[in-house]
């Protein structure tokens, strides 16, 4: 029997009827709490993606925004730099009178993160805020901080409480990468992050899932019928997944030099491209379904242990070498390195899903900075027909078709096929079919920032990482890193504006190569 | 880069060919050149007004459809006078992409068998939308064979029941893109939600009073906005009589009857909505005007006390809108066609 209490609360939590139709579905009155405020990421993606949301009237009616940092300056100050760095760093002119709007009631709360007082005045102004609109708001508390701060963050909102939520109202809380520099500290930050929220409230934020490029690998497999019977180790060769750069790391240095290829690309980024490619059909695009899907994937990984690290991964560093014509040094020649870094600025490796649909498909992951362009893309080689009519002499033949996903720079799908060049004779070479989305879209695709703030405030997880799968990233990750860090030699050396090492060569199998980049 | 092609007294297999060679040409001299496919837009326009309606198409930035072809309709002509081009922006776009735009010249003769002129010049299987801002209806009837949306605005007809009735024509052969309808969008997306957060999404139902505050010729945008909360919350809308600058009616929901006021805001100085204020059974009540970086919103409880706050959001303009249009026909809004059956009710 339902009681008229049961029945109040179904009856309000039915569906809003006025949502059908919306392009935009509805966000619920939210105070944003950067911490970090003043830094760089803040500056350069997290304040211009916020204008961006304002701009496009996509953010909650009710939205007041909150700066947390340690440079001492008050709310004016505050105001003036985020303005300037919206004006500088948005990707579209902004309108003064919606900046003046956005920014008119910004606060700012100047102090350490591990400072008690810091949240002290944080909770009194949520509270000023939520008494002023007469009932609390959503809380986001975005960590946009060096990693070292996140326990220290996340424990303070605990013992002040600010993760409660009260009435119907959400806290969730927006976590930065790097999640951990390998596996004991990702699960340790696991294990301080759950201590004080519940999972579906900890938004572990890789900003490559927030690129429309890499959610259309989702529309390309589970819309189109052309693919999936063949999405298999019957016909699938092999895989290589590439994320390629042109440049060296710049001013990265300090941070660079910590992290190397591996964890700055291949742990989040590069694994996620995996899973997206190799999952299976999720019931439902819900968070959970979506990535209860990847997780799998990554279960199935065979993972590397210390004696066959080098039998699965391939370090490497950039010397100098000739980059659009001019002579660049090396890595080594970069500012703030030093002199003895053996920090790998390229990692290929070779993987392996082990279940019913990948068994035996040798996946190919490859990174680095200075190589001969930059492109990311995915390209899945079929195996070859099995009886070759037309092999005539004078032609390169039948090779087996590709399908590439193309990432950046210009986002498409090309497919190789083979097409007989026009003549009296039965020739055979390569020809492509070339889809580019620009061609079809015109519209400007959003920031990452922007899709995912959204997606934060509006309580959608789908495109942020679960604690099981950071972890189940780490466990492949791990043995690699822990064998390259204690390897003493040097480490091998490839030309900058260069395809990479031949070293990554000897990862493939027989009769494969490295697609050039 | 581009690419120009004229000739007078020419034909559509001409065009067409003209058409094709430009793009052969522009592979020629780049063989990275990748012409635009997203959709065909058809524009009927009077020859004499054709720049204002040039103009608009040239400001609505990275909608821009792939393939223009403007029909400009000249009293006396007896002929067809074509010029063809093709346009790329690498520079927007990153890549030598092309947009074609084609400009024919037709007699008034010419119009009631436009297909049989446009047919060869669309590219196939691309989404095909026709507009007629100079409401050339017999041109639109002709090319609704092969078209699969119809572009319009409801305030370029002088009455809105005549509007409504037009849209509702069009909307049972092709589906309908109303820049009237598109105007409501974000007063819409802020109706919803206040009605979103759990608390307040019972509310919905205790609504009694709707104004909404509309540009002279904008009386179809506002009974739109008013034909989506009718259709949206089940409520019965009647005829609305006129009193004045307004227009006022009622409309029967499950528990109660709901108060409704179009009210025509004679110094707005763009088409558009002014303002929407609903009102609940308890006295409470919110509104949303237009104000400086955004919509104004004010809450008024049912003690009377107010609060106001700004829901920010930067005004689109017109171009802004035709943009909108031109996108909004690639997808298919399922909450159009019932608002303009209730605005139907409500005016005709």
């Amino acid at each position: 029997m339902t009681t008229v209490g049961q029945q109040d609360k179904t009856e309000q939590e039915a569906k809003n009827p006025l949502v059908e139709g919306l392009e935009r579905l509805p966000v619920h009155p939210t105070n944003l709490v950067i911490f970090g405020a003043t830094g760089d990421l803040s500056k350069r993606k997290l304040l211009p993606a916020l204008y961006n949301l304002a701009h496009e009237g996509a953010l909650p009616e009710r939205f007041n925004l909150i700066g947390v940092s340690r440079s001492d300056m008050p709310h004016g100050d505050f105001r003036g730099m985020a303005k300037e760095a919206i004006e500088k760093f948005s990707r579209r002119k902004p309108d003064p009178k919606v900046l003046e709007e956005l920014l008119n009631e910004a606060k700012y709360i100047p102090g350490s993160f591990d400072d008690d007082s810091v949240y002290t005045t944080l909770t009194d102004t949520l509270e000023e805020f939520d008494e002023a609109a007469g009932h609390p708001f959503n809380r986001i508390f975005y960590l946009s901080t060096a990693p070292m701060f996140f326990p220290v963050i996340v424990g303070a909102l605990g013992r002040h409480k600010l993760e409660d939520t009260k009435d119907d109202n959400e806290v969730r809380v927006v976590i930065e990468k790097p999640f951990g520099t390998n596996l004991e500290e990702a699960q340790d930050l696991n294990e301080q992050v759950l201590d004080v929220l519940d999972e579906s409230q900890a938004y572990r934020i890789d900003h490559y899932l927030g690129k429309e490029t890499v959610q259309n690998m989702l529309a390309f497999r589970f819309a189109n019928g052309l693919f999936e019977p063949i999405w298999n180790r019957n016909f699938i060769d092999n895989v290589q997944i590439t994320a390629a750069e042109d440049i060296g790391i710049g001013s990265r240095a300090g941070y660079y030099d910590s992290a190397g290829a591996l964890r700055d690309l291949v742990q989040n980024h590069m694994l996620q491209l995996l899973t997206l490619l190799c999952m299976e059909p999720p019931v439902t695009f819900s968070a959970d379904d979506v990535r209860d899907e990847k997780v799998k994937v990554l279960h199935a990984v065979i993972k590397p242990t210390p004696e066959t690290v080098d039998r699965f991964a391939v370090p490497a560093q950039y010397g100098p070498g000739v980059d659009a014509g001019e002579d660049v040094g090396g890595y080594l020649q970069e500012d703030d390195v030093p002199e003895d870094s053996t920090t790998e600025t390229f990692a290929a490796l070779r993987l392996e899903v082990d279940n019913w649909r990948w068994a035996g498909v040798p996946i190919y992951l490859r990174t680095g900075k200075r190589l001969a362009r930059k492109v990311t893309e995915i390209a899945v080689t079929l195996k070859p027909v099995p009886h070759l009519a037309f092999q005539e002499d004078g032609s390169v033949g039948v090779k087996p078709n590709q399908i590439i996903l193309t990432m950046q720079p210009n986002e498409g799908v090309t497919i190789t096929l083979g097409a007989k060049i026009p003549g009296s004779r039965m020739r055979i070479r390569p020809v492509n079919m070339e889809f580019l989305y620009g061609t079809a879209f015109l519209s400007e695709s959003p920031e990452a920032y922007e899709r995912l703030i959204m997606d934060a405030m509006r309580g959608d997880a789908t495109l942020f990482t679960r604690n099981d799968e950071v972890e189940a990233q780490w466990h492949i990750c791990d043995p690699i890193v822990k064998n390259w860090e204690a390897q003493s030699g040097p480490i091998a050396q490839y030309e900058s504006g260069s395809q990479g090492p031949e070293e990554a060569d000897e990862l493939l199998e027989e009769g494969s190569h490295w697609r050039a980049i | 880069m581009e690419g120009v092609w004229s000739a007078r007294d020419t034909s559509p297999s001409d065009i067409e060919a003209a058409l094709r060679e430009l793009l052969r040409k522009r592979h020629e001299e780049e063989a990275a050149y990748v012409p635009a496919r997203v959709l065909n837009l058809v524009v009927v326009v009077d020859r004499e007004w054709k720049g204002e309606i040039e103009n608009r198409l040239d400001n609505v930035g990275r909608y821009h459809p792939s393939r223009t072809i403007l029909c400009a309709v000249e009293e006396g002509r007896t002929s067809i006078d074509a010029n063809a081009s093709i346009t790329d922006d690498s520079e927007r776009t990153g890549m030598t992409l092309g947009w074609e735009r084609v400009e024919v010249d037709v007699g008034p003769q010419h119009v009631k068998a436009l297909d049989s002129i446009v047919d060869p010049l669309v590219v196939t299987d691309l989404a095909t939308v026709v507009w007629a801002p100079h409401r050339h209806y017999e041109a639109v009837d002709s090319l609704l064979k092969l078209s699969q949306v119809v572009l319009l605005d409801s305030v370029d007809e002088p009455e809105p029941e005549l509007a409504v009735r037009r849209a509702a024509g069009f909307e049972r052969q092709a589906y309908v893109v109303d820049l009237a309808w598109l105007r409501s969008t974000p007063w819409r997306e802020r109706v919803a939600a206040i009605f979103d957060p759990p608390r307040f999404r019972e509310a919905v139902n205790r609504i009694t009073a709707v104004t909404v505050r509309h540009h002279p010729s904008s009386v179809v945008a506002a009974s739109l906005l008013v034909g989506w909360l009718a259709t949206r919350l089940g409520w019965e809308p009647g005829r609305l009589a006129r009193h004045g600058d307004t227009l006022h009616g009622r409309a029967k929901a499950r528990r109660q009857e709901v108060e409704i006021h179009l009210e025509t805001v004679s110094e707005m100085s763009v088409p558009g909505l002014e303002g929407i204020t609903i009102g609940m059974d308890s006295g409470a009540s919110f509104s949303f005007d237009r104000g400086p970086g955004g919509l104004t919103a004010t809450r008024r409880g049912r003690d009377g006390k107010e609060q106001q706050f700004t829901a920010l959001g930067a005004s689109r303009g017109e171009s802004g809108i035709l943009g909108e249009g031109i996108r909004q026909a690639l997808l298919r809004d399922p909450t159009y066609g019932p608002a303009l059956e209730a605005a139907e009710k409500m005016l005709t």
